[in-house]
This record gives structure tokens, C-alpha cells and sequence, in this order.
């Protein structure tokens, strides 16, 4: 069942449940964090709307940088306004930052140490019909490899929200992962959010889990299903929300590690140094006892164009993907006890 | 500024003294770029003892100019003169290079702080520079907004970025210098160490970099070209600079790589390697003398 005390929207399962780019909640966000905080100021890479800065743009002009298609240049002089005391936040399609930029990241942002927030938009295959080169997959490894980065993924766009309006109050080096479609509502004004806190957004009514599923991104949505469907199977799914990837809630995860001596990991990213490889990092060094994960993610393959549902269920994202991974880990399971 | 003989000699006998350092730091140190420094040390002494607007004993000063290195390679030469002009005690210099210390062999800000950034990667200095001074610039605005004057803006401060000129084979610095002269940026004044070599040769073989002058000319910046061994032109041309409000300026400084020590001049080989115990003791014995001029106390 939906957890309680996550305060889910109560239509997560209907057909008709609102859908809303993660990438709006990030131009709502950033306007909310320039009305708080004079210190905000926006940069972008001529994709101001498609990168939802444009709201930002609109009620603070004096603040925003038109950098033009130029992402080494955007993040590097990111950088020097942070040292001049500004929260600078950095927008283009994740491709391009911190796909192009990435070695400016890692010199002018984090060996630096200035609070630049990189918000990466189009991430994933969901992108659609533009095809494998504007399909970030590589994002979060690239990311989260850097020291000091902090890497957030939000399930929705309300998440995406809350999520903008904490990082700019941090100081550290933010990667926000923003996705380009339309994608179902999970939480509500009133589910917590906390910089580095998994949530339980699913649980098994009465006993202990026999899978724990670990999703991040709109794919949660999708996890959720699953857990929903196993139900009926007398499989008793968690599910846990990982919007922050970097840190690790190390404490969530082991736990769940421990009460369900499976995991599942879900996400649209290449399994290859991504948010399950940062799971399985921490289960081999940290866990009590051995146990199997299976991974949901993109097998060391580019995108390609479709819509963005044909891509999910193609690249074995979608509901039967992690319906298939559950079953697998399960036998896996069995035969390691 | 006018500047008197006795100044000008000031300033040759403080460059002297930092390139003696270089050396000496070099050796220590087994590893490390040579000519660029040497041949950058004019300007940062004119920098560190004259222009700039900043406090060795209170390096956070709000109000300070700062001075951004891009071609972080050459950090012998910023080290020395920082140590000199009192950020650090001369003697720590021997460090250069060595497990913990402050002078990591390329700078880093989060070891020595007085340093305004960290550098050493090239292309990426000047666009630190750049959202420097419009980050300045809307705190500048905003002051005069709030003070009921939204008419004239008084910049408080400058911003000194030094880079190479083989350096300029980054694209990111074409991005940073485009966007500067988009937003005229008055505050903003770049030295280029027109050196003529880099790791692989001469610059005008590995890629040519000329017409350099109409390329930033082009670019909206106002172009000053400089001997970058004569102080009387490096500080005039900085004060001409200050006076240009519409536009971003570039310094170029033709310098000669390896100056002041007739065996390293002009050759791309002493880019990128220290000395070792005879060159530097040839080397010391050079600026030591003035090229011959006096006896060392040290012979």
C-alpha cells in the first residue's frame, strides 16, 4: 500500500492522474528560490524555455544570463559568480551539462568548491523522437563521480519543485536531473522532502518485504506499479524513493537490504555507473549479509527515436522490465539461501 | 600613475628577486614550467607592487581586485610574488610541489585560499573572470537601484585575468571573450603572455593564433599591444584600460619565455621543465650579477 505517511497523491493509480513535466517543477522552483533569495541568479544556454528558466527570466531580467549555445563558457562563469557570492543555477539538456562541460565541472565547480546548481534537463530516453544524441544516459555516473557533487533525480515535478528550493540553499555543487515528458504526478505539496532521505512510497501491508525495489526518477512511478500488481501475486514489494543519488541514504538502503534480502534497482541511466552501481557499491562494502540486485537501467546501448513510451518498454524500463527483474532476483535469492 | 626612475628601478630589482625565487623554487621542486614564468614575471611584479588593489595581510578583503590565472601552469611565478609581497613567508617557496603542501603544482584554492581560484586545466579562466565582473557589476546596479540612482554605475573593482597565448587554442576562451564584448564588460582587463611557444613548438606552427589583435578587436574588446618587459608600459597601458568603460580590454604583452636568463630565452623547451643544480646555478649567478653588471655577495 501507498505509505501513509508520505502523503502520495491519492490518484496515482488512475488513468486520468495529472501529468507534468519533472522539468516545470524545476522553472517553478527556481522562481520561488529568486523571490526568496536575492543571491539566485539564472543562467542558460539558449534553451531558456525548454529548460523552464524562463519563468525565472521573466520576474528577474537583471539576474539572468543569456550565455548562447556555449555550455564550457555557462558553467565556468557559473563559477565565477558564485565567487562573487551569487547561487548561480545553469540550465541546458543534460547532454550538453554536464555532458560537453563536464571537465569545467570538475575544475571551476567542484575542485573549486563554489555552489553552482546544474540542472540537466531532457535526461533519459523518455526524451522521444529526438533521438540517442539528446538522450542523456550517461548523467548521474558522470556526475556523482565527482567529489563534493551532490546528485538529486525527483520522481515529479512537485518533487523537482521542493527540490530546487533546497539546493539553493546548500553550498554545495548540486547536479539536478530533470526529465523532458509529461510524467504522472506521484507526491503532493505535503510529502517531505530532504536533501539525502530515501522514502518508502510503497509498502506490504502486513509482513516483511520479499523485494525491495530502489527507483529514482519518473521510473518511480512505474516501480510503484509493479509493487501494486505483485500484490496480488502474494509478493510483498517496498518501494523506495532515491531522489538524492549522491549521498547515498545508506541507512534506508541497508535496512531495506536487510528486511528483504533482494533489491531491484530501477532507472533510466546506463547500468554502468549509475544509481544501482552506487547501491551495489555500497551493499558489497557495507551489508551484513550478501545480497542479489538486480538492475533496471539502459545495457551499455545509445538511445534511438520513438516515442518516449515505445522507449521505455524498448529498452526494458517499463512495468515489464522491472516486473521481469523482480522475478529474476527472486530466484536468485532462493537459490543463494 | 607617473612613475619615477627610482620606481621603475624598484620594480627591476623586485622582478629580479622573484625570478631568483622561480629558480630557486624550481630546483627544489624537480619539477615544473620554467620560461613562462620567468618571462610573466615583470608583469606580475607591476601587478602584486603597483596596480593591484589588495591587502597580503587580509586576503578576503571584499574590496580587493582580483587577479585570476588561467594558465595555471605558470603558478611559480604568482606564488613568488604573492610571497613576496607578503601573502606567505618567502622560505615556502621550497615546497613547490611536495606532499601537503600550500604550493600545489598547479593552484588550488582549497590549500592556499588567497588564491581566487583554482586553475591549471587551460580555456576556462577568463570565463571565471567574465561572471566575476557581471556578477560585480549586478551587485554594482543593484547598489545604485536601491541608492535611487539607476542611471550611473561606479565599478569599485577590476578583474585581472592572466592567460597564455598557446592557451587560446581552447574554445572555451572564444565563448568567454564573445560574451564579454556582448556585455562590455569595463571591469575586466586580460593580459595575454604573447610568449610565441607552447609544449609542441612555436605557435605559429602548432596553430596559428594571428591576426591576434583584430581577432579580439572583433570580438567588441579594446586592444592594447605592450612590451611586457617594460614597466612604464605594462602600468600605462593597465591606467588606459581603467579608462575604456564601454569595452573589455586585452593586454597583449609580448614577453620573451625563459627572460632574464640568456641561456632559457625564446626556446619552447624550457616550456614545461625545471632546471637542474648547474643550469639554475648558471641561472642565480645570472640574475644574481644583473646579467654581469655587479659582483654576487653569493660568488
Amino acid at each position: 500500500m501507498l505509505n501513509p505517511h508520505e502523503k502520495l497523491n491519492p490518484k496515482i493509480f488512475d488513468n486520468d492522474v495529472e501529468q507534468i513535466p519533472i522539468r516545470r517543477g524545476f522553472g517553478e522552483g527556481l522562481l520561488a528560490a529568486g523571490e526568496e533569495n536575492e543571491r539566485v541568479v539564472g543562467l542558460c544556454a539558449d534553451l531558456t524555455e525548454s529548460a523552464q528558466m524562463h519563468l525565472f527570466k521573466q520576474k528577474f531580467p537583471e539576474r539572468f544570463v543569456e550565455i548562447g549555445i556555449a555550455e564550457q563558457n555557462l558553467v565556468a562563469v557559473a563559477s565565477g559568480m558564485a565567487a562573487m557570492g551569487k547561487i548561480p543555477f545553469i540550465a541546458s539538456y543534460a547532454m550538453f551539462s554536464p555532458g560537453r562541460n563536464w571537465e569545467q565541472i570538475r575544475t571551476t565547480v567542484c575542485y573549486n568548491n563554489r555552489p553552482v546548481k546544474i540542472a540537466g534537463s531532457h535526461a533519459g530516453v523518455s526524451v522521444g523522437p529526438d533521438g540517442g544524441t539528446h538522450q542523456a544516459i550517461e548523467d548521474i555516473a558522470i556526475t556523482r563521480v565527482i567529489p563534493r557533487m551532490v546528485v538529486i533525480s525527483p520522481c515529479d515535478a512537485i518533487e523537482a519543485k521542493k527540490a530546487t528550493l533546497a539546493i539553493a540553499k546548500t553550498d554545495a555543487p548540486t547536479y539536478l536531473r530533470l526529465a523532458r515528458e509529461k510524467t504522472p504526478v506521484i507526491t503532493t505539496i505535503d510529502t517531505p522532502f530532504e536533501i539525502g532521505k530515501a522514502q518508502v512510497f510503497w509498502q506490504p501491508i502486513t509482513k516483511t518485504p520479499d523485494v525491495g525495489i530502489i527507483a529514482t526518477g519518473a521510473l518511480v512511478h512505474k516501480a510503484i506499479q509493479v509493487a501494486r500488481d505483485l500484490e496480488k501475486e502474494k509478493i510483498a514489494a517496498t518501494v523506495l524513493n532515491l531522489s538524492t543519488i549522491k549521498p547515498l541514504d545508506e541507512r534506508a538502503i541497508l535496512n531495506l537490504a536487510e528486511a528483504a534480502k533482494a533489491l531491484v534497482t530501477v532507472e533510466e541511466h546506463q547500468i554502468a555507473g549509475g544509481m544501482g552501481s552506487a547501491i551495489a557499491e555500497l551493499i558489497v562494502t557495507k551489508a551484513a549479509r550478501p545480497v542479489p540486485i538486480e538492475f533496471v537501467g539502459v545495457r551499455d546501448q545509445f538511445g534511438q527515436s520513438g516515442t518516449p513510451t515505445e522507449l521505455v518498454e524498448h529498452f526494458g524500463l517499463g512495468v515489464s522490465g522491472v516486473r521481469e527483474a523482480v522475478k529474476k532476483v527472486l530466484q536468485r535469492k532462493v537459490t543463494s539461501v | 600613475m607617473h612613475l619615477d626612475d627610482a620606481a621603475i628601478k624598484n620594480l627591476e630589482l623586485r622582478a629580479n628577486a622573484i625570478r631568483q625565487s622561480i629558480i630557486e623554487m624550481l630546483l627544489a621542486a624537480g619539477s615544473g614550467h620554467t620560461a613562462g614564468p620567468l618571462g610573466m614575471a615583470d608583469i606580475f611584479t607591476a601587478l602584486y607592487f603597483h596596480i593591484l588593489k589588495h591587502n597580503p595581510h587580509e586576503p578576503n578583503w571584499p574590496d580587493r581586485d582580483r587577479l585570476i590565472l588561467s594558465n595555471g601552469h605558470i603558478c611559480p611565478v604568482l606564488y613568488a610574488a604573492m610571497a613576496h609581497a607578503g601573502y606567505f613567508p618567502v622560505e615556502e617557496l621550497q615546497t613547490l610541489r611536495k606532499l601537503g603542501s600550500r604550493l600545489q603544482g598547479h593552484p588550488h584554492r582549497e590549500f592556499l585560499p588567497a588564491l581566487e581560484t583554482s586553475s591549471g586545466p587551460l580555456g576556462s579562466g577568463l570565463s571565471q573572470a567574465v561572471g566575476m565582473a557581471i556578477a560585480d557589476r549586478i551587485d554594482a546596479v543593484a547598489e545604485r537601484k536601491k541608492a535611487g540612482d539607476d542611471k550611473s554605475v561606479v565599478m569599485s573593482r577590476f578583474f585581472f585575468c592572466l592567460t597564455g597565448d598557446g592557451e587560446l587554442d581552447e574554445g572555451n576562451n572564444w565563448e568567454a571573450i564573445q560574451l564579454a564584448g556582448r556585455e562590455r564588460l569595463g571591469n575586466l582587463i586580460t593580459f595575454v603572455d604573447r610568449n610565441n611557444i607552447q609544449i609542441d613548438g612555436y605557435t605559429e606552427n602548432v596553430l596559428p593564433l594571428e591576426d591576434l589583435r583584430a581577432k579580439w578587436e572583433s570580438f567588441n574588446w579594446h586592444v592594447l599591444e605592450i612590451d611586457g618587459h617594460n614597466f612604464e608600459e605594462i602600468i600605462a597601458a593597465v591606467d588606459q584600460a581603467k579608462a575604456i568603460f564601454e569595452k573589455p580590454s586585452v593586454i597583449i604583452a609580448h614577453t620573451i619565455p625563459g627572460k632574464g636568463v640568456a641561456e632559457f630565452e625564446r626556446k619552447f623547451e624550457w616550456h614545461g621543465k625545471p632546471p637542474n643544480a648547474d643550469e639554475a646555478a648558471l641561472a642565480l649567478n645570472e640574475l644574481r650579477t644583473l646579467q654581469g653588471r655587479i659582483q654576487s655577495e653569493h660568488q
